[in-house]
């Protein structure tokens, strides 16, 4: 791969202020027997005062990798062999553990994708942010308690003494976002690297973060490195860019040209890839077939949550499915649409009933299904299937994908031929070779899985197919695929969907009809072009706003 | 749309990365080592030994090792204790690894069915081992083997029954944690019965932790056979068995030391070796601990 399209940031300009962070020809290897021999292969580039950089890649792209050899933290098995990191006037690389260690913290600070294994859990908040004072011999316990609370208070974090108290389990993923880079601010560092911050979070708090980072960056001239693979993220913060691919630099440059005029395929066509919101309702090639029944009728379904005990009194209640309503009509996609905790996951396990609901009727093609036990539910499996999230759990690691497509209908009495068959039809309709039959899931990426996933759940020729999540734990230019394969799977077979998203962006792709959940019921629901542009509830707006790099309707 | 490329030659088992681990695990290789040693032994020793282990020579009593082709010496009756030792040392490993598959699978059963079914059926399948580990299980052999006809069948149930609930602890504990996973959930979806997804998709996800269980269990009902026919409840002479050889040689600890040693050692090596072969197997099959 040649590296035609990175152009290293000119600093040959006098007036050019010097990098804070400059990174030349850094090539790290990994040990032998992984899938290339090379993280990251002769990637150069500079970190400006009060800038902040975005690095973006795709899963294995190696940009986790070059944020940690800044840091110093790369596993012993993995090396850097060749380059320099330039820090002020130290070679980073060059420079023993102690010199490292002093500059982690006081120079270059980091924060993490997954707040809550990063913070200890058995230290309350404040004395973890005094700690990081404590470790580099900063002030007295008086006055580290003193900046910890003014930190709390800076980043934006309620009630600070009370706060400085509090152990992590007890705030939410965005309040221990803030406490990690309260962390981070402890000793006035220069540089913050920021590994995917917001990616775990939803996007009403990622976009109180990515604010968050923004304001302390402009305040404290700070200059932050921050990860990502998500250019909407990137077109809401970025100065400048630089786009990773399998290790190398494929293009750099200001965040402006790289988003508005990319130069190189690759950046083309991830910028292509990303889901962006259509004010536009979704095409049908002929209309609604004039059905008296809907596929599905959903009517004030009830699932309540209990913990504790009743008899201590510490019993708890959570409604997270409390009264939801709906209907779909066959060929149509429904998108439920939430936050964490809004209740949708639970509402897609009771449609195809993983769990049963406490009240309210699910009418399937004109038959309750709600209060069926297992045994006479199991003969109406075949026309309800799912398609679940994560491709790398949802698939058994010890049975080949011949076996995970035909165990279901096997079990159903069709004769294995036969099963074997479709099986093979499917895998080739789904986009993978009919060789996969007798492989294994891990001999498959993670696209490819959520393929097998879906033409598992398509063996029963479904009528109604709940996808939870189905694409969110896949890299953009794979959601893209999936998506289109998706909707070319509707227009063929007549499926109705529901399909079940955190990502606005991705339910205004596929759906018809989009029903948003907060606390477990429905605030709104409608075509994506209500939604989108005209949304009725305050929540909806707050949600549609809080999209990163979006202007709804452009 | 992309199609899989998959060009590359499926790989071997023997390639895989537990496979390694284990070959760098290197007691764990002697085990292995020995262990075939001993079973071969045991298996073809007693045809190529001049004397049968049950041919009484008055004139050679108490014969210490390397008195003539008495290898390892005779007992006080005159017989081969070589020929004894391997003879005995069938008996021993047969009823070690037969009660070991007879606890393993009732093990991995409560086990499964208590960590899928969960609830009420749990709750009770657990408490019930809770309540056989709860006996001195030494004890509860004794009073059964005291109690029924003392023959190798009859051991080897025995020692199965007061031995599977280790293997039920470990199975419940990883198939509570395997229930939640998508796959299962897949499985439910499609409407598979309970039974098969406890048995045909779950347990193949289980057999890690199994395997280890069950070497370990191995070397365990060795000992416990040994210790039983040792205090003259077990299998019963003229039978040998590695621990019956330890029983008859206890009045003469003083003048024949090797009618003692010569077992013993014997036993202690097949404990270990199975122990060692355990621990290479857990360290390879778990993969949390250490690089690939």
């Amino acid at each position: 791969m040649s590296d035609s399209g990175a152009h290293p940031l000119q600093t040959a300009d006098p007036a050019a202020p010097q990098p804070v962070l400059s990174m030349r020809d850094l090539t790290v290897s990994l040990p032998d027997g992984m899938e290339r021999a090379h993280a990251v292969k002769g990637i150069s580039f500079d970190l400006l005062p009060g800038q902040i950089l975005c690095i973006i890649g795709e899963s294995g792209s190696g940009k986790s990798v070059t944020a940690h050899a800044v840091m110093g933290l790369l596993p012993p098995s993995i090396k850097v062999t060749q380059g320099a990191i330039q820090m002020g006037g130290t070679d980073i690389l060059a420079a023993g553990a102690e010199t490292l260690r002093d500059l982690r913290g006081r120079k270059i600070a980091m924060i993490f994708q997954d707040p809550l294994s990063a913070l200890n859990p058995l230290m309350t908040v404040g004395a973890q942010i005094a700690e990081v004072m404590m470790a580099h011999g900063v002030g007295t316990p008086d006055s580290r308690r003193a900046r910890a609370l003014e930190l709390l208070d800076e980043v934006g974090l309620p009630d600070p003494p009370l706060m400085y108290r509090q152990y992590p389990f007890r705030l939410s993923g965005g309040q221990r976002q803030r406490v990690m880079i309260a962390m981070a601010l402890a000793l006035e560092t220069s540089i913050l690297i920021a590994d995917e911050p917001t990616t775990a979070l939803d996007v009403t708090t990622q976009a109180q973060i990515l604010k968050l980072i923004r304001d302390i960056q402009a305040r404290k001239g700070m200059s932050v490195m921050f990860i990502t693979h998500d250019f909407g993220v990137v077109a809401e913060i970025a100065d400048s860019v630089v786009v990773m691919e399998k290790g190398h630099i494929v293009e750099q440059g200001s965040a402006d040209a790289v988003l508005r005029t990319p130069s190189h395929p690759y950046t083309k066509r991830l910028i292509a890839a990303v889901p962006h919101l259509t004010g536009t309702d979704r095409a049908h090639p002929v209309a609604a077939p004039a059905k008296a029944e809907p596929l599905l009728r959903v009517e004030g379904l009830v699932k309540t949550y209990r913990s504790g005990s009743k008899l201590f009194g510490t019993e708890r209640v959570v409604k997270a499915v409390d009264g939801v309503s709906f209907d779909l009509w066959p060929g149509r996609t429904l998108g439920v649409v939430g936050e964490s905790g809004s209740g949708k996951s639970s509402l897609g396990r009771l449609l195809v009933k993983l769990m049963d609901s406490d009240s309210g009727s699910i009418l399937f093609e004109g038959s309750d299904i709600a209060a069926l036990k297992e045994d006479r539910f199991r003969a109406l499996r075949p026309k309800i299937q799912m398609i679940f999230q994560d491709p790398f759990a949802s698939l058994n690691p010890r049975s080949t994908i011949g076996h995970i497509l035909t165990v279901g209908p096997v079990a159903h009495g069709v004769p294995y031929a036969k099963a074997r068959a479709s099986a093979q039809d499917l895998l080739t309709m789904v986009g993978l070779d009919a060789g996969a039959f007798g492989r294994y899931p891990h001999e498959f990426s993670g696209g490819q899985r959520q393929r097998v996933g879906i033409a598992r759940a398509l063996m029963f020729e479904p009528k109604l197919l709940v996808a939870d999540e189905a694409v969110s734990a896949l890299d953009v230019s794979i959601q893209a695929q999936i998506l289109e394969l998706l909707d070319k799977i509707q227009r063929d077979t007549g499926v109705g969907m529901i399909f079940i998203t955190h990502d606005l962006r991705v339910a205004s792709q596929i759906c018809d009809e989009i029903a948003v959940m907060q606390r477990g019921k429905i605030v709104e629901s409608g075509p994506p072009s209500q939604i989108f542009l005209n949304p009725q509830s305050a929540y909806t707006r707050e949600l549609v706003a809080a999209i990163p790099g979006e202007q709804p309707g452009s | 749309m992309s199609t899989a490329s998959l060009s590359e030659p499926r790989s071997r088992w023997w390639q895989g990365r537990a496979v390694r681990r284990f070959a760098r695990h290197r007691l764990a290789l002697i085990g292995v080592v020995m262990i075939t040693a001993l079973t071969l032994a045991c298996v073809a020793g007693p045809w190529l030994l001049p004397y049968d282990s049950l041919y009484i020579d008055l004139r050679a009593r108490f014969a210490p090792p390397m008195t003539g082709q008495h290898y390892l010496g005779t007992d006080p009756l005159g017989r081969d204790i070589a020929a004894r030792l391997l003879m005995a040392g069938r008996t021993s490993l047969l009823v070690g690894v037969c009660a070991m598959v007879l606890s393993t699978l009732l093990g991995a059963f409560v086990g499964v069915v208590a960590g899928y079914r969960g609830g009420w059926v749990g709750a009770s399948l657990m408490r019930m081992v809770d309540a056989f580990l709860a006996f001195p299980s030494i004890f509860l052999v004794l009073a059964l083997a005291a109690l029924l006809k003392p023959s190798p069948t009859m051991i080897t149930v025995i020692i199965a029954v007061t031995s599977w609930m280790e293997v039920a602890r470990i199975v419940e504990a990883e198939v509570r944690s395997l229930r939640e996973r998508e796959f299962v959930q897949a499985g439910r979806m499609l409407g598979l019965s309970r039974s098969h997804i406890m048995f045909r998709e779950i347990l193949p996800n289980a057999m890690g932790p199994i395997i280890v269980a069950a070497t370990l269990t191995v070397a365990r009902a060795i000992l416990l056979e040994a210790y039983v026919s040792f205090l003259g409840y077990g299998i019963q002479p003229p039978l040998p068995s590695w621990g019956n050889m330890l029983n008859g040689a206890q009045q003469y600890l003083a003048s024949a030391p090797w009618l003692a040693i010569v077992p013993g050692i014997t036993i202690t090596m097949a404990v270990t070796s199975f122990n060692f072969i355990g621990d290479g197997l857990r360290d390879a099959l778990d993969v949390r601990s250490g690089p690939g």
